[in-house]
């Protein structure tokens, strides 16, 4: 393994490419990067939330005094006395507005639902205080489990797409096939567990709102807090310069983040309200479970005639979030009849919401799963059956990829792998200590998507430089990868520039979402500091004094800090000589970045293979995850060591999804039993004992005006189902609900 | 959370008066406690601290051939104790098995024999316990039940106990040592655990101010050091309790076993000792047949507590597992878990 990437990739002098060490890597080992919970302006009080042990019903009673008496109490925050919000929580604005749990009455939806805050003095009165409140209910029969509720169409999925979508004739491509296969896959409810929970630490001034939050998007957090309480997005001020994982929990303001305002405005002091992991199970919104049934037919040289995939998922009782699962197969694999279908129920849980590619993770593994089955229905080898069923076009939309490098994908990952000695049949292969072997192929895939963001870049007469965004690093490295986007267009050197993301008060940076945030704000980034150099090249090349007059525009480049005449390096200036000579002080540049219209043309989608390798003991049924080697191909890379670090966190993931992650609920009351790191499995080191993930070159003219496809999801799609894939391959069984736990293999 | 006093014992006699009192409670490194009193499921009015008392972190081994293991000897120190793990590797191989590398450094000797169930009803307090709340009743009965009993449990209570350390105690006779108010008693450590009954909240026969001191492994239990193995099956490498285990010693003579012990983990509300298994196999030659009659009688009175029935065929393979490679022999080395990628070198891999 290197840090070397492809050597067209890297030009000279480029910052882009280089696998610099995460920029605020040291504050965070050396514990001086300040979370938002770390922060405690003076006066500040705790706040911690009483939430529902039942998930339907309504509170019938609270035991206020007995809270309000504890020592240290400073209020209680319920239904009755909370402050006046100017909008209604469950008012819905556009498909990015979800309904809170703003105690806005009696009602119980989901366990763990919060129904009163209390304040304290310190965080074991206000903990001693919520424990005191105890509520009294009147419960009512939870729905719990896929069954417990009848089916209905959803208006849409995901973020506006439509439930239902048909190319071709599925019934006549399924009649005509000369194998066909359904398998039915379920996968479970995951619930987010950030190494970081959700916090807020809230101080008002007036109308005006200052907050320390872990935010994945400050802009539509300010939108959001500031209908809810009827002031101007621009008087709320929200840093959030280090997440401690986002994962799509944070991308909305959580109702409890609210919660905390709420009770900062009830007490008119500084509030601090930081959730618990047994918490975090409920309001913060889950991957949904899903039962997913695929119906594939293929003709006798093993190409599909038809793929049907449907899927049954859940949401709340009270808010529409649905999973769209079958999305990966309207790409992945060419076929001349399609259909997804996406049915739902509604159960007493918190809403679901976007979890680590929402959509691609769950469909991925059911779609590889039947896949396989289909490859080995025709006896063929599953990595040639994915090969005959190439999608040279988009399948659903017809439209051509904007990139693929997918064939290669294929290639570098097996070669690296040792695909080709893997045996046909499954069961044959063991290791020394007599444990079955079995190896796994799973495609993997994530859409490249471009929100709006906007930049500023600003060059001053001494020579100071510095690049505005709000942007933010939820783990992922936008410290260093967008910095070095500045270095690089600003033709500086990355420590010379004052890089600032992070806060509200910056230029609009869009959502830390989709795996498109370095493709967004790295084109906003790049927007800007191209201003900045147009306007120094303009100001140098029309003035005869320069050593650049009569350059042109296109006729110089940024480097070290001067433009350069590209067809004469001997004629340079610095940008403080331009500015001083034209008596500026500095000039300004902005940038904007967004989907164009090369959308309308291409599918662009980052792509991957990922092989998986794993072990099961044959009498004991315990299973692990030996090796994995992804090799994926997502256009232009900025930072290869965060890239690959990426990709190693999606394949864990995967490796979670597969082998681990379950929220288990009790059939009876639709309480969580397993929410604590203890019992909620995620993979511990030594689940993860070998990766490997090869970055494959792939160059995009159309995705956007940097080339660059997101990385943050993808290592998850694929993964699993090339584990689950690996576990048949090793046994000769087919477990096909997950995550595969060794019960199901004895 | 509720005020509660904070007394700091400085010798066994001020410690077993101050844990007398009603509502009281032994504290020594925390790591199952504190998490339960933080989550509510148990609220002690006092913590008697137990950690400076003198001379309970010593391993002392005795001119008899005894061990005496201080209540106080953190988990770790032990397993990576060479000479310990040499005369008793199923006993390291339990501590190296359990919960963390971090939980291993903090936890005690006494302290693992003294934690409480992980069953989730017992830690919910929105959940009937009777354990936790004498008489409320059993919300694990008809919930969510893979991982709980499948020997010993009643209708009051279906929870295992987590430990792993004290399933090859148990196999090799360790004894504890109690002091208390009426002086000091020794016990078996088989029978420091109560199994469920109709009185779940009465978990040890410790009584009110009873501390144990120390855990002694008899001369005799030496003489299994080249037969002996416990094995974990988990639902995850590390940091994961036990779906079943099974600790099993052997003493072979002359190609057959001269002595057999076999206990279970994670089977029942106390460690499982599988005597009549012990039985079967004393003077049978180590073979196949022979373990497979043990594993049987060691499960001939399990019973699923819920949807956990497949534990009791996995528990009765882990038996076979587990003798056959004991009579296989002791490994020069104890295997490691798997290691980690980002471990920085095989030899730090140990998990």
């Amino acid at each position: 393994m290197s840090d070397q990437i492809p050597s067209n990739q890297i030009r000279h002098g480029s910052s882009i490419g280089q696998p610099l060490t995460r920029r605020d890597g040291i504050l965070k080992v050396t514990g001086a990067a300040a979370y938002a919970a770390d922060h405690h302006p003076p006066g500040m009080l705790f706040a911690v939330m009483a939430v529902s042990r039942i998930a339907r019903g309504r509170v019938t009673r609270l035991d206020v005094a007995a809270a309000r008496s504890h020592p240290g109490v400073v209020a209680v925050m319920t239904p009755q006395n909370k402050p006046a919000l100017a909008q209604h929580p469950d008012e819905k604005h556009d498909g990015f507005t979800f309904r809170l749990d703003l105690l806005q009455d009696d009602r119980v939806r989901y366990a763990n639902q919060p129904v009163a805050v209390v304040i304290a003095e310190t965080l074991e009165a206000a903990t001693e205080g919520a424990a005191l409140l105890d509520p009294a209910y009147e419960e009512e029969v939870p729905a719990v489990g896929l069954d417990a509720a009848e089916p209905f169409t959803p208006r849409a999925i995901g973020v506006g797409d439509p439930a239902d979508v048909e190319t071709g004739d599925v019934a006549a491509g399924l009649a005509a096939a000369a194998h066909t296969i359904a398998a039915t896959y379920e996968t479970p409810a995951q619930y987010h567990n950030a190494m970081e929970p959700h916090a807020v630490v809230a101080t008002w001034d007036g109308d005006r709102l200052d907050l320390d939050m872990p935010s994945q998007g400050l802009a539509m957090a300010q939108g959001r807090i500031a209908g809810l309480f009827g002031i101007a997005p621009a008087d709320i001020h929200i840093r959030s310069p280090f997440l401690g994982g986002g994962f799509g929990s944070k991308g909305m303001v959580a109702g409890p983040q609210v919660l905390g305002i709420m009770a900062a405005r009830l007490v008119g002091r500084p509030v601090k309200l930081v959730m618990s992991r047994p918490q975090m199970f409920g309001p913060v919104g889950h991957r949904a479970p899903t039962r997913q049934t695929l119906r594939l037919g293929v003709a006798e040289d093993g190409r599909l005639t038809a793929l049907d995939h449907e899927t049954l998922t859940a949401t709340s009782t009270f808010d529409d979030f649905i999973e769209p699962s079958g999305g990966v197969s309207h790409t992945l694999y060419a076929t001349p009849a399609l259909a997804t279908r996406h049915r739902a129920v509604r159960l007493d849980t918190g809403t679901p919401l976007f979890m680590r590619a929402p959509g691609e993770a769950s469909g991925s593994v059911a779609l590889e799963g039947a896949i396989d089955e289909m490859a080995d229905a025709c006896g063929l080898d599953p990595l040639e059956f994915r090969l005959r069923n190439y999608a040279e076009t988009e399948p659903a939309s017809g439209k051509p990829f904007s990139s693929k490098a997918l064939r290669a994908c294929y290639a570098q990952g097996a070669e690296a792998f040792g695909w080709d000695k893997r045996p046909l049949a499954p069961g044959q292969m063991r290791n020394a200590d007599g444990l079955l072997v079995g190896w796994g192929v799973g495609t993997a895939t994530f859409p490249a998507l471009m929100f709006q963001a906007e930049a500023r870049a600003v060059v001053t007469s001494t020579g100071a430089a510095s690049v505005a965004i709000g942007a933010i690093d939820m783990g992922q490295g936008a410290w260093t990868a967008l910095a070095q986007i500045a270095a690089e267009e600003l033709g500086l050197a990355i420590e010379a520039i004052d890089f600032r993301i992070g806060s509200s008060d910056l230029p609009n940076g869009g959502i830390a979402g989709g795996s498109a945030h370095t493709a967004t704000a790295g084109t906003a980034i790049k927007g800007a500091a191209s201003d900045v150099i147009a306007q120094l090249a303009a100001l140098a090349t029309q003035d005869s004094r320069s050593p650049l007059y009569g350059a042109g525009n296109a006729g110089v480049i940024a480097r070290d800090g001067r433009l350069v005449r590209r067809d004469d390096e001997s004629r340079s200036e610095t940008f403080t000589e331009i500015l001083v000579r034209a008596g500026r002080e500095s000039v300004e540049g902005k940038g904007a970045a967004g989907p164009d219209a090369a959308r309308e043309h291409y599918a662009m989608h980052a792509h991957g293979a990922v092989f998986a390798e794993v072990t099961v003991d044959p009498d004991l049924g315990q299973i692990r995850a030996t090796r994995l080697v992804g090799a994926f191909a997502a256009g232009r890379i900025i930072n290869p060591r965060l890239v690959r670090s990426q990709y190693y966190g999606g394949m864990i993931w995967g490796v979670s999804f597969a082998l681990h992650e379950q929220a288990v609920m009790d059939p009876r009351t639709g309480r969580p039993i397993n929410a604590n790191l203890a019992e909620y499995h995620v993979p511990v080191n030594a689940d993860v004992p070998s990766l490997a993930a090869i970055l494959v070159e792939e160059e995009d003219p159309h995705v956007n005006p940097l080339g660059i496809k997101g990385v943050g999801e993808i290592g998850v799609t694929g993964s699993a189902g090339a584990i689950v894939n690996a576990i048949w391959h090793a046994t000769g069984r087919r477990v096909r609900r997950l995550p595969v736990t060794l019960d199901t293999l004895l | 959370m509720i005020p509660f006093e904070y007394v700091r014992a400085t010798d066994v006699a001020g410690a077993v008066a101050a844990g007398a009192a009603p509502g009281a409670a032994y504290l020594a490194s925390g790591t199952n406690l504190l998490d339960l009193m933080k989550g509510g499921a148990v609220r002690p009015t006092r913590l008697v601290d137990i950690t400076r008392l003198p001379g309970l972190a010593a391993v002392e081994r005795r001119e008899d051939g005894s061990l005496r293991i201080g209540a106080l000897v953190r988990n770790s120190d032990l397993a990576h104790d060479p000479a310990f793990a040499r005369a008793y590797p199923a006993v390291a191989e339990a501590l190296l098995s359990g919960a963390s590398a971090q939980l291993r450094n903090a936890a005690t000797a006494a302290g693992n024999v003294m934690q409480r169930t992980r069953c989730p009803y017992f830690t919910d307090t929105g959940s009937a316990c009777n354990k936790r709340r004498p008489g409320s009743g059993c919300d694990a009965r008809g919930g969510e039940t893979r991982l709980h009993a499948i020997l010993g449990w009643s209708e009051a209570c279906i929870a295992t106990h987590p430990s792993d350390f004290c399933v090859p105690l148990v196999a090799l006779d360790a004894e504890v040592e109690i002091a208390g108010p009426a002086g000091t008693r020794t016990v078996p450590l088989d029978s420091v655990h109560r199994l469920p009954g109709d009185a779940p909240e009465r978990e040890t026969v410790l009584e009110p101010g009873e501390l144990m001191t120390a855990l002694v492994l008899p001369p005799e239990a030496a003489a299994f050091a080249g037969h002996s193995r416990y094995l974990k099956v988990r639902d995850r490498t590390s940091y994961a309790f036990a779906v079943v285990s099974a600790a099993a010693a052997l003493r072979c003579e002359n190609g057959r076993i001269a002595e057999a012990r076999l206990a279970l983990g994670g089977v029942a509300l106390k460690p499982w000792r599988a005597r009549e298994a012990e039985r079967l196999l004393a003077h049978r030659a180590p073979d196949e047949a022979a373990f497979r009659a043990a594993a049987e009688a060691a499960l001939a009175g399990a019973k699923p507590s819920g949807d956990n029935a497949f534990k009791i065929e996995l528990a009765r393979r882990l038996v076979v597992r587990a003798l056959s490679h004991a009579a296989s022999g002791t490994p020069e080395r104890l295997p490691a878990l798997p290691g980690s990628v980002f471990a920085p070198a095989p030899e730090a891999a140990h998990v």
